[in-house]
């Protein structure tokens, strides 16, 4: 019965379930889409001017960049992290707690594996919608080369795709929804630190650099400076890789462990 | 001519709990047929097998031929289901819940809309179209689901006490329905624990307790069986359930 990777089992009607949420998205649109766009410009505000007067060259690949240069890129790969990670986190585990909603669409021709795959897909559209918000005020203060950062574009998808899959585990391993603070802790913000996001991690002993190495996001804040900077390499092609590959490994293993939970 | 819905030796235990217990019925075309008994007595958990939301343990069920276990998509076509659980969309208005719902059954959105206002038009819900869900009385909210259970066109309906909790004038409003689609030759599983309910809408009967049939016939059958045709269908039911209080 089980198949060894549970997204054979998906069909066309996740996107009814992607448009449900999306649907939801565009009612609240103002909650939505605020947050995306304001938060880069507090970190500009508060790390490239404040900090970065302290801060004065960041060597990075062998070349100096200002602060917000080197900052900017981080910020779009946090945002694609927070938004997607906490829209399933949160939102999934609202819709099977509280407001009972797959229990609802699970009587309709959806399966579990469509519900499921449909809230990654609808987490993983904020995530590529964060990401666009950033890049856009990130290119508003002239802070990414083109035509390299188009390739945010995409890559905050997959990522989306990935973060939104962890976001779905967490929620279908948390009995309550207060179990939610620890992976927050265990998990998002020490990635949100330690994934050469606020600096280089060249300079690091080799087991803090070996630990950023797992840690999902460093792979996408590799990418995405790489893009921001416009010195994209086949070199990161591995970061892909492994964007790629866990997103797929995350995706079976949450959907598998929310079923668990929809179908008693 | 064959059932439309066939239970065999079905059964559903969680843990060492046998929810269901060897429970076997047949429903013909264009019948309305109930499912009573007291608080947890498996009702639900036969429900939501029947619906393929929950796993069986033991046994099968077919509906229109297709099972539960090899086609619950094609099941989930055909079904329109209204759960004892409120679980309309409380991110959406009464409108959106019916077309959003919809969707999940491929409905084209002009045919949707359409199906949608004549819903909303039987069950008197036109003032509260734009309302969001939690403004909804009891009443309404039951009212809506019922609704929302249309919206696919079913060919068999299965409602999971569907007035449980409502005042009399609620209750009235949704027997008054159900016997209407009745007489459309919508065939139907009920469950309930109102008698009164069951002897006014069901053509054939079974009363479960703890996860068995006790009896099945047509309420008159079973009032002339153990009452010698005296008393009503309550006083039955009391003989065969037992007194004793349920606390889930
Ligand atoms: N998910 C579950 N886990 C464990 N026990 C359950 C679960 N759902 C129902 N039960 C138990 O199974 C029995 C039958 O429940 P249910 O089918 O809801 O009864 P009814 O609908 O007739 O009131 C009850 O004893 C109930 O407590
Ligand atoms: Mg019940």
């Amino acid at each position: 019965m089980n198949k060894i990777c549970v997204l054979q089992e998906v069909s066309y009607r996740a996107w009814h379930m992607w448009r449900r949420n999306i649907d939801v998205s565009l009612v609240t649109w103002k909650t939505n889409v605020l947050p995306p766009l304001l938060e880069p410009v507090l970190y500009i505000l508060a790390f490239g001017i404040g900090l970065g007067a302290y801060v004065q060259k960041i060597s990075f690949d062998g070349r100096a960049y200002d602060y917000l240069t080197f900052l900017a890129p981080g910020m779009i790969a946090v945002g694609v992290m927070f938004h997607a990670t906490f829209d399933t986190m949160y939102g999934a585990f609202v819709r099977l707690r509280y407001q009972k909603t797959f229990d609802a669409i699970i009587n309709t021709p959806l399966s579990a594996e469509d519900i499921l795959a449909g809230e990654i897909l609808s987490g993983g559209t904020k995530g590529l919608f964060a990401g666009a918000a950033i890049l856009l005020i990130v290119t508003l203060f002239g802070l990414a080369s083109y035509p390299s950062s188009l390739i945010i574009l995409p890559l905050s998808a997959l990522a989306g795709l990935m973060f939104a899959s962890f976001g779905l585990y967490f929620a279908a391993q948390a009995p309550y929804i207060d179990n939610l603070n620890l992976p927050i802790f265990l998990f998002i913000n020490p990635m949100f630190l330690f994934s050469g996001t606020f600096f280089p991690l060249d300079g690091m002993p080799g087991w803090v650099r070996l630990t950023a190495e797992l840690l999902p996001l460093t792979h996408l804040v590799n990418i995405t400076r790489a893009a921001t900077f416009g010195r994209l390499h086949a070199g990161l092609f591995r970061d892909l890789v492994y964007i790629l590959v866990l997103a797929v490994i995350v995706a079976c293993l949450s959907i598998n462990k929310m079923k668990a939970r929809l179908i008693k | 001519m064959d059932p439309v819905i066939k239970v065999t030796d079905l059964r559903k235990n969680y843990g060492g709990l046998r929810a269901v217990n060897g429970v076997d019925f047949e429903i013909g075309r264009g019948e309305c047929f109930g499912l009573l008994g007291p608080n947890g007595a498996g009702k639900t958990t036969t429900v939501k097998m029947l619906t393929c939301a929950l796993p069986l343990s033991g046994g099968d069920i077919t509906v229109e031929g297709m099972s539960v276990n090899k086609d619950p998509r094609g099941i989930k076509y055909i079904l329109g289901v209204c759960p004892q659980e409120v679980n309309l969309d409380p991110d959406f208005s009464v409108l959106k819940n019916l077309l959003v719902y919809s969707r999940y059954f491929d409905i084209p959105y002009s045919e949707a809309r359409k199906r949608a206002v004549e819903l909303i038009d039987r069950f008197h819900l036109h003032d509260k179209l734009e309302r969001p869900i939690e403004d909804l009385s009891g009443g309404l909210k039951k009212r809506l689901l019922l609704a929302r259970a249309l919206i696919n066109r079913p060919r068999v309906l299965i409602l999971d006490e569907p007035t449980t909790g409502l005042d009399p004038q609620s209750r009235r409003q949704i027997w008054d329905e159900v016997r209407g689609m009745k007489s459309n030759g919508l065939t139907t599983l009920l469950t309930t624990h109102y008698i009164e309910e069951a002897e006014l809408l069901c053509d054939r009967l079974v009363i479960v307790d703890a996860g068995k049939i006790v009896e099945q016939g047509t309420p008159q059958e079973l009032i002339l069986k153990h009452l010698d045709g005296k008393g009503n269908l309550e006083d039955v039911f009391l003989k065969l359930t037992g007194r004793n209080l349920r606390d889930e």
